[in-house]
């Protein structure tokens, strides 16, 4: 790991160089500390049934990610196993280079909204403060700094207006941008967002999608769990393909293919029409000439291999 | 009233009121958590569930004292909560289902054991029968003490816990992405559920308790608009609730206490549900007649803007009865109203005309408003 790429920018433009591929053994000991998320053959399984399935996964620091997928792919799973939140039946998750449980301090989350009653007795300035009890610590209770600060939040959400309102009095799109801004108040390097833009109107999504590239052009990594398709590829600018089995990662213009979308949704994606049948990213040597598909599960060394596959199957279509 | 009084100033009636305030203040702010957490049910499973505890923790003791039959109860408590979490957790069980088979069977077996000790005729087994309903009156000295210092050490983990105890009811996920121990948590929430049952059985019975954790909250949450308030309100409620059935079942000797103070709270919490500001049935009721009648004046408005339009003149007056005929008799308060607002006014009736109505400048201005809302 000779350059550490800050910015999503300079990931894109060392495609050659392929940060997010695996880079073998020697570098095991330091967990890739040039990656803001590591994953390595990380498998979890509610019961019997295998959420997810030998994941290994790799965002480089500085990108706005989406994680996209069928329902019961895993995208949620994936974000609480990174948050320690659901037992790891095998893998290792590194954040920043070390051991997530480490690492919580500096990873903000966003829920799905849907997850919480709004009818909870509480204004959302205090829902907002809850994003500094992790700071705080035990017993602490936070004063006249902390409000300050999530009134502030709450401004760069445009919602501070509304801090001393109840919860439940609160539109969906305006418990959305609290949850927003308690996420902001943590101050976190790396975020994780459960569907930020389910279920809200069309100018809350702007909003949000502003104030997540404003995240990536700061440096944070933002990784974001998506379900409308057709915005994927204008919101963000990498792409984590999901359905148990990681299906393909790497950046938007290598991966955002047809083919690639239809092995991770099976044949459920016809209506999409006027995507890429290929990717138009410069194609990484030593990947170029990889004949065989891919198979799912080992991805990012053959996004470009699944680009080559997809331009030659495309006439089918 | 000279008979309140004096039974106000008995020694053993100050004791009952005392432990009711106690028992209604601890049980209200433990179970503000309980219900936000939709755990209300859990209390009525600790509560069922301590029954054989009891018995099982007078036969071992043999005899009625204070100590044995708590730690029976806990204990009994303690094994119904694990099943249930075991039941949830590896059979097909629902977490209702769980509860109500695991407060059966425990509650089943708590009735056998104590029909068997009352057949058996042990010595002083005299009262242990008001552990299934409550009796105010079997408070000692002694057993005041204990519920002190199981208020105090519930109301102290709840002032000093406060923020982690509000986060895990709100979003126990939030709490855990932040890497808290949200399972130590929500034990020690549930332990001290469980204490809170416990030393209210006597007082309340088994069959009631879940009561006093539910309905004092319940009722709170419709007043408060912070946790805060309905944490102080729920304890206010309880202890209220409390002192007052002890009263009436002072006063009517024979009368069980727990039903009573039951019957109190759940007064409460309906006049709660009903005369609340904002959550109240009432106030909903007032406010969806309200909106109604804004929207039916706003369409009112829009036509007769519309109808003024087309007519060529925004001072044409429209007639009483061209208005009915699309509105119906609705149409009259309807007009009132928005003549109140200065809306509209009513122009005296001409030959051959009968009353007419015109728009105000107001009028013109807010159903021009409303119309251009209405296009986007």
């Amino acid at each position: 790991m000779l350059q550490q790429p800050t910015r999503h920018q300079a990931a894109r433009d060392q495609v050659a160089y392929a940060p997010w591929e695996r880079s073998g053994g020697a570098n095991q000991a330091m967990h890739e500390p040039s990656l803001a998320l590591h994953i390595e053959d990380l498998t979890v399984s509610y019961g019997y049934r295998p959420v997810l399935w030998d994941i290994d996964l790799d965002i480089p620091p500085g990108v706005l990610g989406a994680v996209v997928g069928p329902n019961g792919a895993g995208k949620s799973t994936l974000i609480k196993a990174v948050l320690g939140m659901v037992p790891i039946a095998a893998g290792h998750i590194y954040v920043f280079g070390r051991p997530h449980r480490e690492q919580l301090r500096r990873i903000g989350y966003v829920p799905q909204r849907t997850s919480v009653d709004w009818d909870f007795p509480t204004t959302a300035l205090d829902v907002v403060m809850m994003g500094l009890y992790g700071q705080l610590g035990w017993i602490r209770r936070p004063g006249r700094a902390e409000r300050e600060k999530a009134w502030q939040a709450l401004k760069q959400v445009g919602m501070e207006r509304f801090a001393d309102r109840q919860i439940s009095q609160l539109s969906g799109g305006q418990q959305q941008r609290v949850f927003l801004a308690r996420a902001l108040v943590q101050d976190a390097d790396l975020y994780l967002m459960d569907e930020p833009m389910a279920g809200v109107d069309a100018t809350t999504e702007r909003h949000i999608i502003e104030l997540l590239k404003e995240l990536r052009n700061r440096g944070k990594t933002v990784l974001v769990v998506h379900h409308d398709l057709q915005t994927v590829p204008h919101y963000f600018d990498w792409l984590v393909l999901l359905n148990v089995r990681i299906i393909a990662q790497g950046p938007m213009s290598q991966v955002y293919t047809l083919e690639n979308l239809r092995r991770a949704y099976g044949g459920q994606i016809l209506l999409l029409q006027g995507l890429p049948a290929a990717g138009h990213g410069d194609t990484p040597p030593g990947a170029a000439g990889a004949g065989a598909p891919a198979e799912a599960g080992d991805s990012g060394t053959n996004t470009a291999s699944q680009a080559t596959a997809t331009r030659t199957l495309s006439p089918e279509r | 009233m000279p008979e309140l009084w004096e039974i106000l100033t008995d020694f053993t009636v100050r004791n009952a009121l005392l432990g009711a305030a106690l028992l209604g203040v601890l049980s209200g702010v433990l179970g503000t958590f309980a219900v936000l957490r939709e755990q209300s049910l859990l209390g009525d499973a600790l509560s069922h569930a301590a029954l054989p505890g009891i018995c099982i923790g007078f036969l071992i003791a043999g005899g009625r004292h204070l100590w044995p039959l708590v730690l029976g109860a806990l204990a009994a408590g303690a094994a119904a909560a694990l099943l249930v979490l075991l039941l949830t957790n590896h059979s097909r069980l629902k977490p209702d289902a769980s509860v109500g088979a695991v407060l059966s069977t425990f509650f089943a077996i708590g009735t056998v054991l104590l029909t068997y000790i009352q057949n058996r005729q042990l010595p002083g087994q005299a009262g242990l029968d008001s552990f299934l309903f409550g009796q105010a009156a079997a408070i000692l000295p002694a057993d005041l003490g204990v519920m002190a210092a199981v208020a105090a050490l519930g109301l102290g983990l709840v002032a000093i816990f406060w923020k982690e105890f509000k986060l895990i009811a709100f979003d126990p996920g939030f709490a855990r992405s932040l890497g808290w121990r949200v399972s130590l948590l929500e034990a020690l929430l549930t332990a001290m559920i469980a204490l809170a049952v416990v030393i209210g059985l006597q007082m309340v019975g088994v069959v009631l308790m879940v009561a006093m954790i539910i309905a004092p909250a319940a009722a709170a949450r419709q007043w408060a608009r912070r946790l805060e308030t309905m944490v102080v309100l729920a304890g206010v409620f309880g202890a209220a609730s409390g002192m007052l059935g002890t009263i009436v079942s002072l006063a009517r000797p024979g009368l069980a206490t727990g039903p009573l103070i039951v019957l109190a709270a759940t007064g409460v919490t309906v006049v709660s549900l009903v005369f609340a500001p904002q959550r109240g049935v009432l106030w909903q009721a007032v406010q969806r007649r309200r909106t109604r009648a804004a929207i039916e004046g706003g369409r009112v408005l829009v036509d007769l803007l519309q109808l003024a339009r087309a007519h060529g003149d925004e001072a044409f007056a429209t007639e009483q009865g061209m208005i009915d005929a699309v509105y119906g008799a609705d149409a009259q308060p309807v007009l009132r109203q928005l003549e109140k607002q200065g809306l509209v006014k009513p122009l005296p009736p001409q030959l051959g005309k009968g009353q007419q109505w015109q728009l105000t400048s107001a009028g013109q201005a807010e159903a021009q408003r409303l119309l251009e809302k209405r296009e986007e």
